[in-house]
């Protein structure tokens, strides 16, 4: 058991080096870089001359784009990185960490409340369309379900926008906070409040772009039990539908449905890029966005090792959560 | 044709079956007007006397297991009647039916599958007993350690898993199950076949040392000749949905007289090295259940097939006390 996470562990650690060198080489890649972004304009009007540019790329570590220079560079990333030292972010003029560790918590907050409602609605829907295969309710809640994963989140979100803030104004458009209100210092309730609001409509989003595939999964794995020989001796011995469905296929539901779903726990911390910035949301999807258009390379690369981190401890305690709930597995 | 004797409601029959049809549709999208069925089970009809054990023969995919399921209504029932203690299965409403259900258990054939991988094993046996309160809750426990007892299984079994036991074991746990629950009618839905040789015999012993102590009534279904010979009392041949012939096992395997029968009893392997077998062999392969052949289903594959056995459907019908045959060959008045 202990050797198998030591090993798991050690294959890790070699996907995340793998990893950064991919998305160093990408980053240092792209055509424009953070000193022509920022620079950019200074040099249209002519303050700014391309000696001056050269330094200011030679200060930030980006002026040799060899293949060399891009190693050397990378590995002297590497080993800051090791000692837990992600360098300093050039946009955010922070600790890479910081800046992590300042916008984590929002984002959290949403993923988690979407994946908690996500759960709620989802795999009651799964079961109720299991058990009537093939029935009114299961091809409507299919049907709803494929539109809602169909959806791409900034059309999802542009539509919610319209319809719930634009023409019936009930949620506000973007943000976190209404700029327009001042909050005295001992209001905590009503500012707790005020970002509930804004909220509701990025969870909506990402809860409805969530239900599909767990609805699937829930269908899928109840209809295979339902369908096995258990089952039918569950029925033969006259017990009733309810426990029938619940307590004998639903918890042989539960091993794949718990273990795919513990996998996502760690990505709640990734934020979500694309809904964030529709919905201006300041969480770590929509600083990352920022980050990287603007060719912020400390950044980008934090929070790409960060999500790698996630999505290799997500497979992990996926990995052991089957052998907790499953008492046939033995992994080794 | 028989409707005066089972209206009497006669006490001796626990079980009786009257034209049981089980008719499964093709397609649920099909374009023509006329659906196309599956008929797994087409009109079926046979009796169990109480404390016996009927044993329902056939070759695989004749609709043995169908039967057997939709006798229990595990399946619906298409058509006909399902006499258990002069009640009638197929109209049951649900309700009912769930408290009749102790009554009447199932063995089913992979004991691998049948056993819910979640539970341990003393639940799974005693789940149903503590729901229809078989027993009162304070001999709860000790209830199903004697019904373990019985079966085999030492007591210190009762929080393992299914995946913890052989086949053998589980198909016992299966056994225990449906006894546990204190029924009349079992129906054993081949039992045996997924286990190995010298394990069958002790399952078989089981079953039979069981229905000597408490009584029970079998439907044993099988395809395994043998075995079907050692515990049955009466015999039922399948072919393609339909009873061929039907009788005490004495009568059948000494005379057998459908074709079918005939050429079924003939392939039993006899433990006697110099014995000459005649093995009747079939030519030609089981026709489809969707599209059957008119007249008698076996004329396909009879060596004695006459002109009339395209035209008519042949009906069991008695040829010797207790022995009945569907076959026009016997018709000859």
């Amino acid at each position: 058991m202990l050797n198998y996470i030591i090993k798991r562990l050690l294959l890790a650690l070699l996907i995340l080096i793998g990893a950064s060198i991919l998305i160093y080489m990408l980053s240092m890649l792209m055509p424009a870089d953070y000193i022509d972004n920022q620079t950019a304009a200074a040099l249209q009007s002519g303050s700014m001359t391309m000696e001056d540019v050269m330094r200011l790329k030679q200060l930030y570590g980006l002026a040799d784009k060899s293949f060399k220079g891009i190693m050397k560079s990378y590995f002297s990333w590497l080993l800051s990185a090791f000692s837990g030292d992600l360098g300093h972010s050039f946009l955010y003029s922070k600790p890479v960490t910081a800046v992590l560790a300042d916008y984590i918590w929002i984002s959290f907050t949403v993923a988690f409340i979407s994946y908690i409602l996500q759960i709620i609605i989802a795999i009651p829907m799964g079961i109720k369309a299991a058990v009537n295969q093939y029935g009114p309710y299961d091809y409507t809640v299919s049907v709803f379900a494929m539109i809602g994963t169909a959806f791409p989140s900034f059309f999802l979100s542009a539509l919610l926008m319209n319809v719930f803030s634009i023409r019936l104004g009930i949620f506000p458009l973007l943000g976190l906070t209404t700029a327009t209100k001042v909050f005295g210092p001992n209001e905590h309730f009503a500012i707790f409040l005020d970002k509930a609001w804004h909220l509701v409509l990025p969870i909506a989003v990402l809860t409805i772009l969530g239900i599909g595939g767990t609805m699937r999964f829930t269908r899928t794995n109840m209809l295979e039990v339902l369908n096995s020989d258990y089952i039918r001796t569950a029925r033969a011995k006259g017990l009733p539908e309810s426990t029938v469905v619940y307590k004998h296929a639903f918890r042989n539901t539960l091993i794949p449905l718990v273990t795919s779903l513990s996998g996502l726990l760690p990505s709640l911390f990734g934020g979500a890029m694309i809904t964030e910035t529709v919905f201006a949301i300041p969480g770590i999807g929509y600083m990352a966005y920022r980050a990287t258009i603007q060719g912020d390379i400390p950044f980008i690369m934090g929070y790409n090792m960060f999500l790698s981190i996630l999505t290799v401890s997500g497979m992990l305690i996926s990995d052991l959560m089957y052998m907790v709930v499953d008492p046939r597995v033995k992994l080794s | 044709m028989e409707i005066d004797r089972t209206n009497t409601n006669n006490n001796d029959d626990i079980l009786v079956v009257r034209n049981l049809k089980k008719y499964y549709p093709l397609s649920r999208f099909s374009l023509s007007k006329e659906k196309a069925f599956v008929k797994a089970v087409d009109d079926v009809s046979f009796t169990i006397k109480r404390g016996t054990t009927m044993g329902l023969v056939g070759e695989s995919g004749c609709g043995k297991t169908t039967v057997g399921r939709t006798i229990l209504r595990l399946h619906e029932v298409t058509g006909g009647q399902v006499l258990f203690d002069g009640k009638d299965l197929a109209t049951l409403p649900s309700g009912a039916l769930r408290k009749l259900r102790p009554q009447m258990q199932m063995i089913f054939q992979d004991p691998y599958s049948s056993l819910s991988p979640r539970l341990p094993i003393g639940e799974i046996i005693g789940e149903a007993v503590r729901e229809h309160k078989i027993v009162p809750k304070g001999e709860y426990r000790s209830h199903i350690l004697k019904v373990m007892n019985d079966c085999g299984l030492p007591s210190q079994y009762f929080y393992r898993y299914p995946h913890e036991f052989s086949g053998g074991q589980r198909q016992r746990v299966s056994i225990a199950r449906a006894v546990a629950l204190k029924p009349k009618f079992i129906i054993c839905d081949e039992p045996v076949s997924a286990l190995d040789v010298s394990i069958q015999a002790q399952i078989i012993n089981l079953l039979m040392d069981l229905q000597a102590q408490f009584g029970y009534t079998y439907l044993f279904i099988s395809h395994d000749l043998s075995v079907v010979e050692h515990i049955s009392d009466t015999i039922g041949v399948m072919y393609l949905g339909s009873l061929v012939e039907y009788g005490s096992k004495e009568s059948v395997f000494a005379n057998p007289m459908h074709p079918y029968s005939k050429a079924l009893l003939s392939a039993v392997p006899v433990p006697d090295p110099d014995h000459k077998m005649n093995r009747i062999i079939l030519t030609g392969d089981l026709p489809s259940p969707i599209n059957p052949p008119s007249g008698c289903k076996f004329r396909t594959r009879c060596s004695s097939c006459m002109d009339i056995c395209s035209k008519k459907v042949p009906q069991l019908r008695e040829i010797e006390k207790g022995h009945q045959v569907a076959c026009h060959l016997y018709n000859k008045v």
